[in-house]
């Protein structure tokens, strides 16, 4: 009995800290949050709360369990939709510009005036040519040389940038196919642009 | 003043150079040269600053009757006395026990203006931040002049109190929150070491040695922008990139993200107006 009441206790109790922060509720942080954006047009309300996921991934500070890992990773692969005519590789000069651009999805950004771009540059180094990247990803300079242009490399690059997660739980890059950032079409550009051989990527 | 008229000659010249640079990367670079050639003329002359004149514009701000109940704001008590400013950003946020609420500069402001002279307001927070090359609003001149008068100073906020306390873990917790489209949280760009998105270098806020370095900078004159920034415009600004709705003014959210930046940088030093990319 006694040995019940301490796991519950260890259940609810929120997690003890170092410096003995006072614990933040949940409810309290999303109804901060709520109250902190008024009136969000109606298809902006899901934004202001996490999926499942992202709530793991933020109470781990992105680094949840295995069991916990585990269970992100089946939960996101599956919602990984793919190109119905099985094609993964599109088109790696339509690939390179949306790499560049950081269009779509801002609150200055409706009515749409250009497509929504992936913003790969904002974190990766991609080309030789582009001196201006970030370094929150890796360098995916060569990637399709590096990968020796495997038909599994071309999926798995696919499936990377359509759901992160489904091969690393809790990874800092956007779920760009799952919410819907880009489509399947521009997803595969943005493959074609890694895994082409003529791509500047691998030149 | 002397300094004022040789700001308003830099900041032409500097909106000259920097015109259109503001969000081509390719620019960057030129961006940077820009901003290295100012931060010299800085050094040389502190009164070149821009943000300075807007400094001086909030001063007459603070001291003038306006309103609906025509008063002037030296009846605000930033929390050191009805009318102190000297050193008075240096220990905010704070609780207020008139407000019952921890408020940062801004916010404290935003309430004294309301309860003090009767402004309305939903007007003041419904288009609080400049767009680019506009100057800053009132509210974020007078708050530019405020955090002037601590230039110089520590960070020396004690965030000890219950309510305090409360914010800063509610800023802590928001700070690791990812949410929107993107799932991106504050963390995901600010919380390692060495990171940039393309060329602009990201301070790794959640660590002590680099919050002192940067947080003491706000309001800052943002040279890509070429007007003052407050810090709630510029948090404003990264829940812009993480696609999330606009950041209301005095926002909880707001104050409680600052309370923790605060927090982190404690013992760092103001150096306020300061200068941004
Ligand atoms: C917010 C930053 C961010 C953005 C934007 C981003 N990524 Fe990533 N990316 C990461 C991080 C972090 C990793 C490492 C973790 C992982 O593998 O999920 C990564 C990993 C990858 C990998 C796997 C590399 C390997 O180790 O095999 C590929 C491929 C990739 N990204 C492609 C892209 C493409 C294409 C885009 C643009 C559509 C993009 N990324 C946009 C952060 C980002
Ligand atoms: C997608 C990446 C990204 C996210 C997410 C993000 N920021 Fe930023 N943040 C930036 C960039 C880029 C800059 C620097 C901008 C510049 O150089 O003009 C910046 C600058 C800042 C600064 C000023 C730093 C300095 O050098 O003085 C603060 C403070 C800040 N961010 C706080 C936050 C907070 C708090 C959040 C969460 C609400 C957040 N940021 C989320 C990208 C981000």
């Amino acid at each position: 009995m006694r040995a019940i009441a301490a796991l519950a206790f260890a259940l609810v109790a929120a997690p003890a800290t170092a410096q003995d922060k006072p614990a933040v509720p949940a409810e309290k942080v999303e109804a901060a949050v709520k109250a902190a954006f008024p009136n969000p047009a109606p298809e902006w309300q899901a934004r202001l709360h996490p999926d499942e996921t992202m709530k793991a991934c933020s109470a781990h500070d992105n680094a949840p369990p295995p069991a916990l890992a585990e269970a992100i990773q089946a939960r996101e692969r599956a919602k990984i939709e793919y190109p119905a005519d099985g094609q993964f590789m599109g088109d790696w000069r339509r690939g390179e510009r949306l790499a560049q651009s950081g269009y779509g999805m801002r609150f200055t950004d409706y009515p749409p005036r250009n497509p929504n771009g992936g913003n790969c540059y904002a974190c990766h180094q991609l080309t030789k040519q582009e001196l201006s990247y970030g370094t929150i990803g890796p360098s995916l300079l060569g990637y399709g040389r590096i990968k020796e242009f495997s038909p599994e490399a071309v999926k798995a690059a696919y499936e990377k940038i359509a759901n992160p997660h489904a091969t690393l739980p809790c990874s800092l890059m956007p779920r760009f196919g799952s919410n819907k950032i880009l489509t399947i079409e521009q997803v595969k550009d943005l493959v074609a642009l890694l895994m082409d051989k003529d791509s500047p990527v691998n030149n | 003043m002397k300094g004022s008229h040789l700001a308003a000659a830099l900041a032409g010249a500097l909106s000259f150079l920097l015109t259109g640079l503001s969000f081509a990367p390719a620019q960057d670079m030129d961006t940077e040269r820009a901003i290295e050639r100012y931060r010299q003329m800085l050094k040389e002359d502190p009164w070149s600053n821009p943000a300075l004149l807007d400094a001086d514009r909030g001063e007459t701000l603070w001291t003038t009757p306006r309103g609906p109940k025509n008063v002037s704001l030296e009846g605000c008590d930033l929390g050191k006395g009805p009318g102190v400013v000297e050193g008075a950003f240096a220990e905010l946020p704070r609780y207020f026990a008139d407000a019952d609420k921890v408020m940062d500069l801004e916010t404290r402001l935003l309430w004294c203006m309301e309860s003090l002279q009767g402004f309305n307001r939903a007007d003041l927070v419904k288009r609080p931040h400049p767009a680019g090359g506009q100057p800053v609003k009132e509210l974020g001149a007078i708050a530019t002049y405020i955090a002037s008068k601590s230039n110089g100073m520590t960070f020396a906020a004690k965030l000890d109190q219950p309510k305090e306390r409360e914010a800063v873990a509610l800023g802590e917790a928001l700070f690791a929150r990812r949410s929107g489209p993107f799932d991106f949280a504050c963390a995901t760009c600010h919380a390692e070491e060495g990171r940039r998105i393309r060329l602009q270098a990201l301070p790794q806020l959640s660590k002590p040695e680099e919050a002192r370095k940067v947080v003491g900078e706000w309001p800052a004159y943002r040279v890509s922008s070429t007007h003052v920034m407050t810090m709630q415009h510029r948090l404003y600004d990264c829940f812009w990139q993480m696609r999330m709705p606009e950041l209301e003014l005095g926002s909880d959210v707001s104050v409680a993200l600052i309370a923790y930046l605060v927090k982190t940088a404690q013992g760092g030093e103001i150096a306020a107006p300061g200068l941004k990319r």
